[in-house]
């Protein structure tokens, strides 16, 4: 113990004790007096003002629902809007036999079967002292009808209400999304974030795409009105208020004319298309197709719709740009190139001789090419313009898986791009430790192997496909993707730019960048695999084909398009960025079934740059010119996932 | 005669006086609670066994010596904290806190426990230094106190992490911290204010202000804070007389049984009404100071202290919030909220105080 301290001296201690005891006494006696004070004030001063209140009439609190914000393309076309419209709301609690006075409403104003489900579902899934639409958007003779007659049916109320209204119906709906009405999971929600009183006069919040992801600048700020009411409920003079706030309009940074010409050339097939500009991250196009119409959504879809879309074979509700999930294929090659040569696996002049197969050391297994017998002597510049299979089997085997997944993690595979709307995957980008987690299984050299031409494991999201074209157009430096470029304020007017921001950044030798460029020049020139997508396009073009296999073709069987089954066919992959010299734009293409890259996807993806880069429309439907390698042939081997041709 | 020395033999250990006040007030508060629950005999009925269970308590703690309750501070804290981490870790999860912890049979608030294991805890350790305190001492005062209080706020329940934060800052201020420090701490809070709301987000701010001054958000917090003050001033001098309050039976008041159900009180009872309540409560925390400062050992000395200075924090931050002065923050008002957990805590803490109280000859002379 320490001999400066010393004992306690007890009494002096409680003197003290006595003192600070004495002081909070004190500081009890001045709270309760405050108190008092404030009973006084509020007791027998305002006693007046709180009896009446009280007393004759009783105030109640009225929210004033803000108006949504709107969204608009770059352009300022309207992507979402609002608009008045009337309808008949139901209160179930306050009728008596809701059937009878439904039949009665009928024989005033038209009520429809459709109507009538819907207002079914919807009455069975709120609370019964909640207002339900009945009808919507009663024109203005049927809105004058029910007026004058409002008064044979209490607990039915006409009602002016707002309305979400989107005019481009099915273009871009996964992208602007839509609103719905709030469910039990919404209140939850809000509730956590302490948002619920802000949305007590709302019915609607953002559910999928922008609308749900933008849902805070959206939707505005209630307003409120302090009104009076009588014994019936009727407000009779309003005490104080204030307006709402209404909510921000969004400017996307995509193009609706780009994204019609990119949903048109789709036509009846299936896929994704992304498209971004490469040195900001804006997002210019946003297609998953097929598509649905938003405004079914709007004030509850009916049953038969939602069937129709919920269990389609297309599955159009899928958002396929974020969450569905393909084998890059082909598409990987030229980062798989970009890893080689920064790595110094494969600095130039290297080259090989390409006799149609590859083997691992010590194993007798034939990793085969696309094209039986091989494309003979090929360099790395060549070997992604024909997308020779044999050169990136070898240098995935040099590299090791780990060294490639963590070269290619820069550009976006494997990750989440992080664009600003809700619901991405991230893909998958295969490594031993994932494996070892995932199957409790060591990896093999072979997987690696495979892994080189974006077979296997290896998993990819268009979006994220489009992302790391664009990294690779801007050099390396990753700009986060977003759909939304500027905020606008609804009362100042302010337009608040979303900043630019760079995810990720690594520094690629120019000499190598210049390769791999050249190489995907070529893919479109005479001699690569999209060679009908270059022609007279003015501009060059920088690309790379892909194939993805639905199903396994078993040995010695050859892959037959015509005798597959068309949902069997191999998913057509694009990626491409132009001008190639100062890219403008970046994008990824994915045709399901499409079969071949170049091909099915190619002419889909110059379509959207004619229109970005020359503001050229598409023609009508030229005869299709025959791909130079129009039929993809292939020799299978057993294991389904080394299939692969190009 | 023999049963009278029975009797005698029961309540030894059970301050007259102290026991009156809580008796009384506690049925005034079965009135109230009767009344604001909207006549509900279930309700009042439930709140007696509450009760009942809560006296029973009481007359345990009364029982303990004090020297006995200094020796189970310790496990008691630890205990407290397991199972406050317990909570944090596999919690039930209620309107969306964290806060119970499901034995099967029983559920158990740790939060609760920690009201008295705090207080406990530090007079404790005050009494254990045997030299003069120095500033170390109260700074292993403060982790002891932060501890539990860091766990509970992060359930999230600020209320009960506001005033065990109270009632240990209680025990550390009558233990002799320094003059010199409170002011300083003072100045530099109050210096530093500027640069933290500068700091903010203006949605942060917006809520902090709403917490202030919850008119501003009349659809939300305010909503209580309007009708409160609406029920309370409409009582007047003496009030619209017991079950006769329209704000309270017209559902247009919140939480009227528990945190708000002083505005009923308040409402059918009037300004009359109002400040006797006060005047009880003023009476329970006199009685509480006097045992306080009657008190013998440094332990005793801090635990009543606290005790009663925390059950004042409670009236006084219920009131203040029910009548609009302070922010809502959820605290039940002592001994007339309607809630078994609350009632069992503070009457267990009463017992500790009449224990103190008619344990002293024994304590003298140990």
């Amino acid at each position: 113990m320490n001999s400066s301290r010393e004992l306690r001296n007890h009494q002096n201690e409680q003197h003290n004790f006595k003192l600070r005891l004495s002081i909070l006494g004190l500081l009890v006696l001045i709270a309760f007096s405050l108190l008092a004070i404030r009973f006084y004030y509020l007791q027998i001063n305002r006693y007046d003002h709180y009896q009446t209140l009280a007393e004759n009439n009783r105030i109640a609190i009225v929210p004033i629902t803000p108006n949504r914000g709107l969204i608009m393309d770059r352009n300022g076309v309207v992507l979402a809007h609002n608009f008045v419209v009337y309808t008949i709301e139901v209160t179930p609690s306050k009728i008596k036999d809701l059937d009878s006075t439904i039949a009665e409403i009928s024989q005033l104003v038209e009520v429809s079967p459709s109507d009538l489900k819907r207002f079914k579902k919807q009455e069975t899934e709120s609370h019964s002292f909640e207002s339900v639409p009945l009808r919507t958007h009663l024109n203005e003779v049927e809105a004058a009808k029910f007026a004058v007659n409002r008064y044979r049916f209490p607990g039915v109320e006409l009602k002016s209400r707002l309305f979400r209204h989107y005019p481009l119906g099915k273009q871009g709906a996964h992208m602007v999304g839509y609103i719905g009405r709030i469910n039990d999971k919404d209140l939850t929600k809000l509730a956590e974030t302490d948002a619920l009183s802000n949305y007590k006069g709302s019915d609607h919040i953002g559910k999928s795409g922008i609308e749900q992801s933008y849902e805070a600048q959206l939707h505005g700020t209630t307003g409120f009105q302090q009104v009076e009411i009588n014994a019936d409920g009727k407000a009779v003079r309003v005490l104080s208020s204030m307006a709402p706030t209404s909510g921000s309009n969004l400017i996307l940074s995509a193009d609706s004319k780009l994204q019609e010409i990119a949903e048109t050339a789709f036509g009846e097939r299936r896929g994704a298309l992304v498209a971004i500009k490469p040195s900001t991250g804006e997002t210019l196009a946003f297609v998953s197709m097929p598509t649905f119409d938003s405004n079914l959504f709007v004030d509850g879809i009916d049953v038969e719709n939602w069937m129709l879309l919920n269990d389609s074979l297309d599955r159009p509700l899928i958002n396929r740009p974020l969450r569905g999930i393909y084998p890059p294929g082909s598409t990987f090659k030229p980062f798989a190139a970009l890893a080689g040569l920064e790595n110094g696996k494969r600095k130039p002049p290297f080259s090989i001789s390409d006799a149609g197969y590859f083997t691992l050391p010590n194993s007798r297994h034939r990793y085969r090419d696309w094209k039986p017998g091989g494309h003979g002597n090929v360099d790395m510049r060549r070997a992604i313009t024909v997308s020779c299979d044999t050169f990136f089997y070898g240098l995935a085997m040099e590299l090791g898986i780990e060294r490639l997944a963590g070269f290619v993690r820069h550009f976006g595979f494997g990750q989440k791009s992080g664009i600003d709307i809700a619901g991405e995957v991230g893909g998958l980008m295969p490594t031993p430790e994932w494996k070892k987690r995932r199957f409790k299984q060591p990896w093999y050299m072979g997987e690696t192997v495979i892994v080189g031409i974006g077979q296997g494991y290896t998993l990819v999201t268009p979006m994220q496909l489009a992302q790391a074209t664009a990294i690779l157009a801007n050099k390396g430096v990753a700009m986060r993707p977003r759909l939304v470029s500027a905020i606008v304020d609804a009362k100042t007017g302010v337009a608040k730019t979303t900043p630019a921001i760079v995810s990720d950044k690594i520094s690629l030798g120019d000499n190598n960048l210049e390769i791999v460029k050249l190489g995907m020049i070529d893919v479109t020139l005479p001699g690569g695999t999209a060679a009908s997508v270059g022609a007279n396009a003015g501009y060059s073009i920088a690309a790379k084909t892909g194939t993805a296999q639905v199903i396994g073709i078993k040995q010695n069987e050859k892959y037959n398009a015509d005798l597959i089954d068309a949902r069997h066919r191999d998913h057509a992959l694009f990626i491409a960025y132009a001008p190639a010299e100062d890219p403008k734009i970046a994008l990824a293409v994915i045709v399901e079934n499409g079969g071949h890259g170049g091909s099915a996807a190619g002419p889909i993806a110059r379509k959207v740059m004619d229109y970005y880069l020359l503001g050229k429309l598409p023609a009508v439907e030229l005869a299709q010119t025959p791909e130079t390698e129009a039929t993809p042939t292939r020799l299978a081997t057993n294991a389904p996932e080394e299939e692969h041709d190009d | 005669m023999m049963t009278s020395r029975l009797l005698q033999g029961l309540f030894k250990h059970i301050d007259a006086f102290l026991m009156s006040c809580l008796l009384f007030t506690m049925l005034v508060g079965l009135f109230v609670l009767y009344s604001a629950s909207g006549q509900n005999m279930e309700r009042a009925s439930a709140q007696l066994i509450n009760i009942a269970v809560a006296l029973v308590m009481m007359w345990l703690a009364a029982n303990i010596q004090p020297h006995h309750l200094e020796r189970i501070a310790v496990p008691a804290y630890v205990l407290g904290v397991a199972l406050l981490i317990g909570v944090a870790l596999f919690g039930h999860i209620s309107h969306g806190a964290q806060r119970w912890l499901n034995f099967g049979v029983i559920k158990i608030q740790p939060s609760e426990i920690m009201r008295i294991a705090v207080p406990m805890m530090l007079a404790w350790f005050f009494a254990k230094r045997e030299t003069s305190l120095r500033v170390t001492d109260f700074a292993i005062a403060a982790l002891i106190l932060f501890i539990p209080v860091a766990l509970i706020a992060k359930q999230p329940d600020l209320g009960t992490a506001l005033l065990i934060s109270a009632s240990g800052f209680f025990v550390i201020f009558l233990a002799g911290l320094s003059w010199r420090f409170l002011i300083g701490s003072a100045v530099i809070t109050g210096a530093l204010m500027p640069i933290f709301w500068s700091m903010l987000h203006d949605y942060q701010r917006r809520r902090i202000e709403i917490l202030i001054d919850p008119t501003q958000d009349p659809l939300g917090a305010g909503y209580h804070t309007i009708q409160a003050s609406i029920a309370l001033g409409s009582g007047g001098i003496t009030g619209k007389g017991w079950l006769n309050g329209t704000q309270s039976q017209l559902d247009f008041l919140p939480e009227r049984t528990t945190d708000f159900i002083f505005a009923v009180f308040g409402e059918e009872f009037g300004m009359v009404g109002s400040l006797i309540l006060l005047v009880l409560f003023s009476l329970i925390i006199a009685r509480g100071l006097v045992i306080a400062t009657q008190a013998k050992s440094t332990f005793t000395r801090l635990l009543a202290g606290s005790i009663t200075l925390t059950f004042f924090t409670y009236a006084f931050v219920n009131m203040g919030m029910v009548s609009g002065i302070l922010p809502v923050v959820g605290v039940p008002l002592p001994l007339i909220s309607y809630g078994g957990t609350s009632m069992v805590t503070l009457l267990l803490s009463f017992g500790i105080l009449m224990s103190i109280q008619t344990h002293k000859k024994l304590v003298a002379t140990a």
